[in-house]
């Protein structure tokens, strides 16, 4: 078990482009930290980097006390969980989670005991005798996993580990993998692309755009006070809506934008935060036509068209309002929920 | 309509029926040829049927040979084969698989350079410079031995393309899980690679066999000494080695003998023979 | 060049895994050919050293393009390779569209119709000369009563019909596996397509499935011509050895008299020099089609 402190990190591939930038994180000893932004943001080229497998173009990574810049991916302590699983085909179950052991000389009979130890605790026992290609998906991802657990190393790596799952055994092992972190208060790197994956098991969380951290929190901290436009949009779904502050001010009375910033010229709305309610003290009003409700059982996404804007603005109700498509409706929100951004430069101004 | 009709088919059936018969007819002559006593070839037609000397005829070409022509005993000559087909097989599997292994999984300055090395082999096959490399041969003191019968064959450009494709479908991952797992760079192909490999070994085996099996120009060059005659170059010995017209009867259980081994490998590993072949050469 | 995205980095290990192969390429492949190359551009000298090897520039190559031995020999193997080709092809295609149709005997007719790719192209040889043997063969006698003379010993032509026949022979096998695994991969759904367009069988194979097989039939062109110019050495030599009257003097079987029965280095030097460029030209060809396939 260790501490991971990324100082400066940078990947400068040949030719020139950079895919990480002066990345500067400390994951704290037993801690799971989330790596999340779009595909290209260098989530997986940072873990690749602490994993060893690629090189470090600048900066210094710690694993623990130790500065590991120059070491091989066997002599990190690390163990990592890959995307497609990555076992190997013509071993049985049992030898692919032993070859790691066997590399490192263990013993026959220390390497028999993790080898059952982590296929009980992965449930996988049954299998030892198959191979990989005899088994089911969520079974094979189970095999990577214990592969990782076996090693009983400093820190685990993931790499999109359940994005081959389908959709309901994405969340019965999304559960069981916090669910084992928890209990082995083993310090782990996760990424992935998935917002909602990133939100439910992170204990911080990491956004990444573009080679750089845009945030770094814990779920809630990044979900109510996102400090970019960019981590606006990308945490939250539906995305929050994004209108210029001299629009809105058309809409709504002085009064309602006055607590914020001048800088403030783009307003974040979530549309979660607006209710089909009359407004109260402190609440604001907003009217919109309806162009389109999509029910979703326990909740729904109304479509609206505000007057005089291209966009369409997104409400999401906890219920199925009794509303037809055409009307106009009239929503309140809480003015304490407005997010301020300043657009030049993307960041939050209060 | 999509469908087969009926007269389609059975028209198709004879076309294949009467094709099968052409292509095996000149082996079915031979097989024929090899069972009749010498006198049956002096006039007349050759024999359809099969007559009564198989066993004499078999046991002559085998054990004798036609010794008086300086042609040795077929079976000599079958063994001489055997060792240069395995030696050309093995030796091309082998230092084709870690070449290929070499340029994939590694980057090192003159890579692309010796790439080009192997490349170049593809485009010079023995016929086209056929003087030259018997001096070599010879210089090196080779002719008349199982190394030099072998060794200036085994360079292959195509095994090492094969191996090559092959490996660039291997998932990256599963190196990255073997060095995760502190795997070096031989241990990764020892335990990783080459098990994965073999299909792909077995296939090339087929085809690099019946290569080296048939090797004609090549021993007819650098062999002078009976002793290290094939039985491919050694039928044409046989053929042109009197003065009047060949002992047909020998010469067709010759044939028979020379083409039973390859032809046995492909029809048992008929799977891997067409695999080696239509990925050898795409 | 492609590579893997990571890669191992040891200084003089990929290094020792080429070395075998490089050395032998550059021992019985470069190194040889360097060889022809500089030894066509010199007159051999005499076996006592009286009269050195001397540097004669492109006279080689001139006396080869003024001598008609070699601009027949040029010509015979045009025809033999443009022949074998054609034959082998043509009948390959023809099974393989009819293989294609069947469903339960599709493996067996495979089996019956492989094999032949076994057998060495000298043996071949031998078989269909024995077939063709003016005096007891069984092809002589049935030209024999339809009124045809047959003799390969004397007879230009009939000596090339046979050649090609041996040659194209064993080639079949080959051609065949890769037109039907050609005709495997084409949709069901394209022909089906046409038929509800209107098209006849005839006019599917020819519209539809013919140019769907282009890019094969395209490498089994260069392949067979190569297979032909080069690999049918052991057809030649095992049988006919160059004649009638050089009537089957193909140019390797050429190469090889002249250098090892006449000893003339510098002209079979030469030779080999115009052979290697036929070779780099039809491969280089081969390589742009395998980078561009000829594809819809």
């Amino acid at each position: 078990m260790a501490s991971i402190t990324m100082d400066n990190l940078c990947k400068v591939y040949i030719g020139g482009v950079k895919a990480v930038s002066d990345v500067n994180l400390d994951i704290a000893d037993g801690e799971m930290i989330v790596l999340v932004g779009p595909s290209g943001c260098g989530k997986s080229t940072l873990l690749r980097m602490v994993a060893g497998l690629e090189t470090i173009s600048d900066g210094t990574l710690k694993i623990g006390d130790r500065v590991v810049n120059n070491l091989e991916p066997a002599d990190r302590d690390i163990a990592m969980v890959f995307q497609n699983y990555a076992l190997y085909p013509h071993m049985t179950v049992f030898n692919n989670l032993a070859y790691g052991l066997k590399n490192r000389g263990f013993k026959k009979a220390e390497i028999d005991r993790r080898v059952r130890e982590a296929a009980q605790m992965l449930e996988i026992g049954q299998f030892l005798d198959r191979k990989p290609r005899q088994l089911s998906g969520g079974q094979r991802q189970r095999v990577a996993m214990g592969r990782a657990l076996v090693r009983e190393p400093a820190a685990f790596l993931f790499d999109e580990p359940l994005s081959n799952l389908d959709a309901k055994l994405r969340v019965q092992m999304r559960v069981e993998i916090r669910q084992l972190q928890k209990r082995l208060r083993t310090t782990s790197l996760y990424v992935t692309h998935d917002q909602l994956e990133a939100l439910t098991m992170a204990d911080r969380l990491v956004v990444l755009n573009a080679g750089r951290i845009e945030q770094v929190g814990t779920p809630m901290e990044l979900y109510s006070r996102p400090a970019t436009t960019f981590v606006a949009g990308f945490i939250g779904s539906p995305a929050m809506n994004m209108l210029p502050a001299e629009y809105l001010k058309t809409l709504v009375s002085a009064d309602d934008l006055a607590h914020l910033p001048q800088s403030a010229d783009l307003i974040g709305i979530r549309p979660e935060d607006l209710s089909l309610a009359p407004p109260k003290e402190g609440e604001m009003a907003l009217t919109g036509e309806l162009m389109l409700l999509e029910p979703a059982g326990a909740e729904s996404h109304l479509h609206l068209k505000l007057a005089g804007l291209k966009d369409i603005f997104v409400a999401r109700l906890p219920q199925v309002p009794d509303v037809s498509e055409g009307t106009a409706l009239t929503f309140s929100l809480r003015r304490d929920q407005l997010h301020p951004f300043d657009s030049a430069s993307g960041q939050r101004v209060a | 309509m999509v469908e087969n009709n009926r007269w389609g088919n059975f028209f198709a059936h004879v076309i294949l029926i009467l094709g099968v018969a052409i292509v095996v007819f000149p082996v079915y002559v031979a097989i024929i040829a090899s069972t009749h006593p010498p006198g049956t070839f002096v006039r007349g037609v050759m024999p359809l049927w099969p007559g009564t000397n198989a066993w004499e005829n078999y046991t002559t070409a085998i054990t004798e040979g036609r010794s008086r022509a300086g042609t040795p005993p077929i079976g000599g000559m079958m063994w001489n084969s055997f060792i240069m087909a395995m030696a050309i097989t093995i030796g091309k599997l082998s230092i084709s698989i870690i070449s290929a292994f070499a340029i994939v999984y590694f980057r090192f300055p003159g890579r692309i350079f010796f790439f080009w090395i192997i490349f170049l082999t593809l485009m010079l096959p023995v016929e086209v410079r056929i003087v030259p490399t018997f001096q070599v041969v010879a210089d090196f003191g080779m002719l008349n031995s199982f190394a030099g019968l072998s060794i200036p064959l085994i360079a292959s450009a195509t095994a090492t393309f094969l191996f090559r494709q092959f490996f660039m479908t291997v998932p990256e991952e599963l190196m990255e899980a073997a060095r995760v797992d502190g795997a070096g760079p031989m241990k990764f192909f020892k335990d990783i690679l080459l098990p994965l490999s073999i299909t792909n070994i077995a296939a090339l085996f087929v085809i690099m066999f019946i290569y080296g099996w048939n090797q004609y120009l090549w021993p007819l060059l650098i062999t002078t000494d009976p002793d290290y005659y094939t039985i491919v170059m050694g039928i044409q010995r046989m053929v042109t080695g009197g003065d009047s017209e060949p002992l047909w009867h020998l010469v067709m259980a010759t044939v028979v003998l020379a083409a039973l081994p390859p032809v046995l490998v492909i029809l048992f590993m008929q799977r891997l023979f067409v695999k080696g072949l239509t990925e050898t050469e795409k | 060049m492609q590579t893997k995205r990571m890669t191992f980095s040891r200084s003089w290990l990929p290094y020792a895994l080429l070395a075998p192969q490089v050395i032998i390429t550059l021992i019985f492949f470069i190194w040889p050919s360097f060889q022809a190359l500089r030894q066509s551009v010199y007159r051999q000298g005499d076996a006592f050293g009286i009269r050195p090897p001397q540097f004669v520039w492109f006279q080689n190559f001139q006396a080869l393009f003024a001598d008609p031995l070699y601009l027949n020999s040029l010509k015979v193997t045009a025809v033999f390779a443009i022949g074998t080709t054609l034959l082998s092809m043509s009948v390959a295609l023809l099974f393989a569209v009819m293989v294609n149709r069947m469903i339960r005997s599709r493996d067996t007719y495979t089996t019956f119709l492989v094999w032949p790719y076994a057998i060495a192209p000298a043996i071949a040889g031998v078989l269909w000369w024995f077939i063709f043997n003016p005096s007891i063969g069984i092809m002589p006698y049935m030209l024999d009563m339809v009124g045809y003379n047959w003799n390969h010993r004397r007879d230009g032509n009939d000596a090339m019909i046979m050649v090609i026949i041996a040659s194209a022979w064993r080639q079949i096998s080959y051609n065949f596996l890769f037109f039907l695994a050609g005709l495997a991969a084409i949709p069901q759904s394209l022909i089906e397509a046409a038929a509800i367009d209107g098209a006849s069988r005839m006019k599917r194979f020819w519209t539809i499935v013919f140019p769907l097989l282009s890019p094969i039939t395209f490498f089994l062109l260069v392949i067979n011509i190569v297979y032909a110019m080069f690999d049918t050495f052991g057809v030649i030599h095992a049988t006919t050895e160059g004649g009638p009257a050089q009537a089957t003097n193909i140019l390797v079987y050429k190469v090889y008299r002249d250098g090892f029965v006449n000893l003339n280095f510098g002209s079979s030097a030469a030779q080999s020099v115009v052979l290697m460029g036929i070779v780099i030209v039809l491969t280089v060809i081969q390589f742009r089609y395998i980078e561009r396939r000829v594809n819809y």
